[in-house]
């Protein structure tokens, strides 16, 4: 059986997303490999003391926790990009785009949350601290797109909540430039280090296993994006149509007029 | 190794909780998919025919 074959199935799948899952899945494992095999834990040695330092393989929380920080700038930055064109052209593929991007980000940034707390026990001796300013900013971030994301679900109709939520999304990813600037601009605040992209402080092995997790991290949050999309597509056009109905009515009439009762299709074109 | 525990909280609660939201993805797309005809499923159709 062809696991790429589309027209066989009922899905939001299609050959190009069955393609990129199957190359995030295989990202994915090959990650998991340079992360936890391939790659060294970082062990310093003192120069006078001679004692060890350093985040020994608490490290290889890097490879996830960065490209997810990476990637929540990017769901984000398309949310408002999308949000900008639906108050410019007022069409649905540009409000279902946000509202998939503004899901997509809030769970990555969730996650960005979660990882840099687990990762901030071991190495800073605290799973959370008030006063960091990169954490409150991004947690501001995180809670201004699940406002987003409330607004949203409030409405009973799509098109009434795309205007208002559109604006939301405008002004929420404001905080994006906070957040990442803000370990240069407060940088006795916060427990951060200065980018480690950036000012390229790792090298070799270490650097590529981290653009392999920004990239193989990519393509999953490309594929989850294209599938919440296409979730969204069809839910408008449930709504927008009272497909619900149409079934029914359809089934209702299909024994008495000899029509299909599969959706969408007749033995008679009409 | 050492924090073990922290790694394998981390990882595994980040790829556990992409692959539950993606599962349910696609659960989503299967049921409403099932309710919109093709001509809304814009992917399913070959390049060369009309969008809807």
């Amino acid at each position: 059986m062809d696991i790429l074959a589309t027209e066989s199935r009922i899905t939001t799948g299609s050959r190009g997303t069955r393609l990129l899952g199957l190359a995030a899945l295989a990202g994915v494992l090959a990650l998991l490999v340079f992360a936890f095999v391939l790659t060294d834990p970082d062990v310093r040695t003192h120069p006078t003391s001679g004692e060890e330092f350093g985040q020994f393989d608490a490290v290889r929380l890097l490879y996830l926790h960065v490209p997810m920080a990476i990637l929540t700038y990017a769901a984000y930055a398309l949310c408002a990009a999308a949000s900008a064109g639906y108050l410019l052209r007022r069409t649905p593929w540009w409000d279902v785009t946000a509202h998939a991007a503004a899901e997509v980000g809030t769970l990555v940034c969730a996650l960005v949350l979660v990882t840099g707390s687990i990762w901030g026990r071991p190495v800073w001796n605290t799973w959370w601290e008030w006063g960091d300013v990169r954490l409150m900013t991004t947690l501001l971030l995180f809670l201004l797109f699940l406002g987003y994301l409330a607004l949203r679900r409030a409405a009973v109709d799509p098109e009434s909540a795309a205007r208002p939520a559109a604006v939301v999304a405008l002004v929420a990813v404001l905080d994006i430039p906070l957040v990442n600037r803000s370990v240069e601009w407060w940088e006795n605040r916060t427990l951060h280090q200065k980018s480690t992209l950036a000012e390229l402080k790792i090298e070799d092995l270490t650097l590529f296993t981290l653009v392999l997790g920004i990239v193989v991290f990519g393509l999953v949050v490309t594929w989850l994006l294209l599938h919440r999309f296409r979730v969204g597509w069809l839910e408008r056009a449930e709504v927008t149509h009272g497909i619900d109905r149409a079934i029914a009515e359809r089934r209702g009439v299909a024994s008495t007029t000899g029509v299909d009762s599969t959706v969408g299709q007749t033995r008679e074109e009409s | 190794m050492t924090h073990l525990g922290y790694l394998l909280s981390g990882w595994g609660i980040a790829l556990g909780v992409l692959a539950i939201y993606a599962l349910r993805l696609v659960r989503r797309g299967r049921r409403l998919s099932a309710r919109v005809p093709p001509a809304h499923r814009r992917w399913m159709q070959s390049p060369g025919t009309s969008g809807d």
